[in-house]
């Protein structure tokens, strides 16, 4: 690195010694382009090979439940009185319809509100550490929220039992319940969510805010900008399409969410995702067993109809913060 | 940016302050939780753990299936990814979309589709060969449809931590200098640009891990018992010890994930040195 750059030395057919070289391509220099191209070509011609194991193994994988969702969702259930493994939509009627809507309204209430709060405490977070003089405590709060973004299901809903459960420290500490505090509701599972949603939040975002260049605050101070006009016309919609994709992956994390709401609050808050685990097991009218596939069915397609939002996005954000 | 902003930062303490205490908080409570008792400070939920019923069988379980995730999972992954970095660019997309896809189907939705495929099995192939491998795929010693599943699930994660990892090494120079110097395509992909993937291929394996350790959806649903749904069982009929599965879990985790980042640093200190 100390030494300037030297020339790049004669090819290797000036030297007679061949060096590690093939010896057929040391003998015959003309000969060296041809031999070399095969090589080159070789995996262009069978290096999609290597993905059908992929490739395969997903279509199986993937593919056959996929099928078996939206066949399931619109045939009549086996174990129905007459007419199964006919077409019928009655399955996603149905799925939208009294108890499944409500699970389904208020399972897109409580990702979406978990994963708006969870973007705003989480900027901050990020930025605060980010700018922070102490290079440990900046590894510290990252390598956490590393820790804590996968701190999900069971494992966090004990955790938040033991802490602000009915028996749980703080409760017993502070007498919370006479204050109307209950873990086992709504705002409980959003205070718990939040627990490894503001983790993912700091994670994804902090790439982001590190690409936001200093001469851009310089530029905006030098034009008398405030702090706060710095954020609002500056750095904000620079990041923008970074905070939707940030809000996407909350959404979706906090909306697949099963095992926390399982174990914490049982059936006092409504999800869809605890509602097709009951379906599936079974808890449902007799020839209502398709009713799962409808009820996932209408998950996917409020997921993709969210991650449709994000993708086009994505692309605009590449161009800044690369 | 220290003399950018002359004012005193109290917005980042304003900031950090309640933050750290909504992160420590819970940890303290549940720790003091585990070991809080009648007469002063006990570990038995801890000392035993081993002894209840049914830990280390669920333990086992979840270790084999976590194994044979990441190994299945980067068999196929890896081979994937780096063909199309060096030969076949135009199934990139294609790529992209595989590994995305799981993303919009949650765990739940995925049970729901696993378990309607197979009931295909006792519904229409109970006649041919085909039924064999539904059997072979839930048998309950090692229920490989449990490992299908997770492998999914771990797709995208996966694919995202191998992408920065792939993004940052010249693969194509490297096979083609390997190549030069007469080593054959799978030597030169294992010798030349697996070494330099180590920090990424272990940021996947340990998130996949994590995932697999963590899960309980499926597992639950399907009927299966490996730990978190053990550990479900156990919360059911004594707290404190599920309490102190989830901060061993916890420490496990930590302990994973740093173990990681110096594995991390120690290459990007090579890479820094070299560079």
């Amino acid at each position: 690195m100390t030494t300037a750059p030297t020339p790049v030395p004669a090819p290797a057919a000036a030297d007679p010694s061949g060096g590690p070289g093939a010896p057929g391509t040391a003998t015959a220099p003309p000969a060296a382009r041809p031999t070399a191209r095969p090589t080159r070509r070789r995996p262009r011609g069978g290096a999609w090979l290597a993905t059908v194991p992929l490739l395969a193994f997903f279509l199986v994988g993937f593919g056959l439940p996929a099928v078996a969702i939206v066949t399931g969702a619109f045939t009549v259930s086996s174990d129905a009185e007459s007419g199964a493994g006919s077409f019928t939509t009655a399955n996603l009627t149905d799925s939208v319809q009294g108890a499944y809507w409500t699970a389904l309204v208020s399972s897109v209430k409580l990702s979406a509100l978990t994963a708006l709060i969870g973007t705003v405490l989480g900027v901050p977070i990020a930025q605060a550490v980010l700018t922070s003089r102490f290079r440990l405590l900046r590894e510290a709060v990252l390598t956490a929220s590393g820790v804590l973004a996968n701190f999900g299901g069971l494992p966090l809903a004990f955790a938040f039992v033991a802490t602000l459960g009915n028996a749980g420290e703080l409760t017993k500490a502070f007498h919370l319940t006479d204050h109307g505090w209950s873990l086992y509701s709504f705002t409980g599972l959003a205070v718990t969510y939040l627990y490894f949603l503001v983790p993912l939040m700091v994670l994804t975002i902090t790439p982001a805010l590190e690409g936001l260049r200093l001469q851009w605050r310089e530029a905006a101070r030098n034009n008398r900008a405030t702090t706060p006009q710095y954020w609002r016309h500056v750095a904000l919609p620079i990041l923008f399409p970074s905070l939707l994709g940030g809000f996407v992956l909350l959404f979706g994390s906090a909306f697949a969410a099963y095992a926390t709401a399982a174990a914490m609050v049982g059936a006092t808050v409504p999800l869809i995702s605890r509602q097709i685990a009951d379906a599936l097991s079974g808890n449902v009218l007799v020839g209502q067993g398709n009713l799962a596939l409808a009820l996932s069915l209408d998950m996917i397609i409020v997921a993709v109809l969210v991650m449709a939002v994000y993708l086009p996005l994505q692309r605009r954000s590449a161009r800044w913060l690369s | 940016m220290a003399q950018l902003n002359p004012r005193p930062r109290l917005w980042r303490w304003a900031v950090l302050l309640p933050a750290g205490l909504y992160f420590l908080v819970p940890m303290a409570a549940s720790v003091w939780f585990s070991i809080d008792d009648a007469d002063g400070i006990s570990f038995d939920a801890y000392t035993g753990l081993l002894s209840a019923p049914g830990f280390t069988d669920s333990l086992v379980l979840t270790l084999e299936l976590a194994a044979v995730t990441v190994v299945v999972l980067l068999l196929l992954l890896v081979p994937a990814m780096i063909a199309v970095r060096i030969g076949a660019p135009k199934l990139r997309p294609v790529l992209e979309v595989v590994c995305t896809l799981p993303l919009v189907v949650p765990p739940v939705a995925l049970t729901a589709g696993l378990i309607g495929v197979l009931r295909w099995g006792p519904d229409h192939l109970m006649d041919t060969p085909f039924f064999q491998t539904f059997v072979f795929v839930q048998q309950p010693e090692f229920p490989l449809v449990l490992v299908i599943a997770y492998v999914l699930m771990a797709l995208p994660l996966a694919h995202r931590a191998l992408d920065s990892g792939l993004r940052a090494v010249d693969v194509r120079t490297l096979v083609e200098a390997a190549r030069n110097c007469g080593a054959s395509w799978p030597r030169a992909v294992v010798s030349a640009i697996v070494p330099n993937l180590r920090g990424a291929l272990l940021n996947a394996a340990f998130l996949t891990l994590a995932l697999v350790l963590g899960e309980f959806t499926t597992a639950s649903i399907l009927g299966y018992q490996p730990f978190a749904v053990w550990i479900y069982s156990v919360g059911n009929s004594r707290g404190q010890m599920s309490v102190a599965v989830s901060v061993l879990s916890l420490l496990i985790t930590w302990v994973l994930l740093l173990l990681l980042a110096a594995a991390g640093r120690e290459r990007r200190h090579q890479t820094a040195a070299t560079s």
